[in-house]
């Protein structure tokens, strides 16, 4: 710990020459640019997630016969299991690879506000993810013949993949710090991110149906309310998730 | 080690006598209802058990913000205590509500707002356990329950109201009624007293429990201390 006091010194330096919400977004950047250059070179994740997904789809074609009856109803549900079910995989192993390798220290060495590495980290996850729905909706709408290109449904997908990686991002830092971890991840997340699921599910299916907006505002009103919760939420209580 | 204080060994007895009475009030005291039969009598001990399972989901809530704020383990000892007692009460409601809904609503389950809150709640437990069962550093165990425990307290409320958008027949006993619930019935004096003394036999098991099982966590911690010493 003998470099303690240099970190705690460039800290001052650098709130003395900018103001705080500069260095703050730096920081967020840098962990996110970090994040999105590390995967471009390998492509572990996003292929993984990928793959995974459209198994997934084929699963479910399987097990429930898509025929254009049953699809109308499921859509919303298959897309949203798919995605709950790949973004976990990404989650969990983005918060892996940082611990397997050391990294983590290394960020928490960094004299910015852990803040700023769980809002970075939580913008790079939902950057894989939102990657994966662009791929994955196209090749859906392909295969089930259903056009899924509805401003509405985009929304409510961008609000969903906020709040699950909001959530996600928090207990995959811990869940990769446990014994059991590549088990335990989605036994914490699945139980709360429930509320986001099934708004989700319920609004996508909303739009997929051309209901009126009228019924479809209390979901989308719960997705917001979900993020901004559990984002402040996660703000708060970060620092003693990773704390050593 | 110290004896089991005076007090918590009359608060013991008093909650064995309590649960007694409040068993004969529900069985035999309270008069039968016209409608459901007997089963109905699962309603006292039913909303009994459910109550002391919000106490200890609330006070496990709170007690993790307190360690989160105050690093103390012993807030820590607390919250681990409430989160098991709740589990357990969660579980005996869901299981006495079942066997009162297979008659009266013709289904052992369905996904009602409550039924499934605490369902879910159980399940957000049962992944605390699994969580810190994964971690052995003490603090970190201690620290990463708590944030959990906030996780869940706030992400079952949300639940909660998620699933209200849809309809719910769970019958609202106190306070007005909906219009599709099913089972619904008024109370009748005689009832309302077996009620009301079940809700107060059940909260002070709750707190015989609560405190028991607190002085147990401190044992166990001191047990974990002993031990390193000798490994020392």
């Amino acid at each position: 710990m003998s470099d303690r006091p240099v970190t705690a010194n460039s800290k001052r330096l650098s709130t003395v020459q900018d103001p705080p919400s500069a260095n703050f977004a730096r920081a967020v950047w840098a962990v996110v640019q970090k994040d999105l250059a590390a995967e471009f070179r390998s492509r572990e994740l996003l292929s993984a997630m990928l793959v995974f997904a459209i198994l997934v789809i084929l699963i479910f074609n399987f097990a429930l016969e898509l025929d254009i009856k049953v699809r109308q109803s499921v859509t919303a549900g298959v897309l949203w299991t798919t995605f709950a079910f790949a973004g976990t995989l990404g989650l969990n192993r983005s918060m892996a690879v940082e611990k397997d390798r050391g990294c983590l220290d290394g960020l928490l060495l960094a004299p910015v506000d852990r803040a700023a590495i769980y809002f970075g980290k939580v913008i790079s996850n939902l950057a894989f993810m939102m990657i994966v729905e662009a791929i994955v909706l196209p090749v859906y709408s392909f295969l089930y013949n259903i056009n899924l290109f509805d401003p509405g449904l985009l929304l409510v997908i961008l609000l969903g993949s906020i709040g699950y990686t909001a959530v996600g991002t928090l207990l995959a830092s811990m869940a990769v710090q446990a014994r059991t971890r590549d088990v335990l991840l989605p036994i914490l997340l699945f139980p709360v991110a429930i509320p986001v699921l099934l708004a989700s599910v319920k609004a996508s299916g909303g739009f997929l149906s051309g209901a009126e907006l009228t019924e479809i505002m209390p979901s989308l009103n719960l997705l917001i309310v979900y993020d901004v919760i559990f984002l402040s939420l996660a703000f708060m209580v970060f620092d003693s998730v990773v704390e050593e | 080690m110290q004896a089991k204080p005076l007090a918590l060994k009359i608060l013991d007895i008093t909650a064995v006598l309590l649960f007694a009475v409040g068993a004969y009030m529900a069985l035999v005291y309270a008069p039968t209802e016209a409608v459901m039969g007997q089963v109905q009598r699962v309603f006292y001990f039913h909303v009994a058990t459910a109550w002391v399972a919000l106490l200890g989901f609330i006070a496990a809530g709170v007690t993790g913000v307190i360690y989160l704020v105050t690093k103390n383990m012993k807030w820590d000892i607390v919250e681990v205590a409430a989160v098991e007692i709740s589990l357990v009460f969660f579980f005996i409601t869901i299981v006495l509500g079942s066997i009162w809904a297979r008659p009266i609503w013709n289904t052992w389950w369905t996904w009602d707002p409550r039924l499934t809150t605490a369902a879910v709640t159980e399940l957000i437990y049962i992944a605390y356990f699994m969580l810190r069962q994964g971690i052995e550093d003490p603090d970190r165990r201690a620290r990463f329950g708590a944030v959990y425990t906030l996780v869940g307290a706030v992400s079952a409320p949300i639940t909660f109201f998620a699933i209200r958008l849809f309809r719910t027949i769970h019958p609202v006993v106190i306070g007005s009624p909906s219009a599709e619930a099913q089972g619904g019935f008024s109370m009748t004096a005689d009832m309302r007293t077996a009620f009301f003394f079940n809700l107060f036999a059940f909260t002070v098991i709750f707190v015989s429990f609560f405190w028991n099982r607190i002085r147990m966590g401190q044992m166990q911690a001191r047990v974990e201390q002993l031990k390193l010493k000798v490994m020392q």
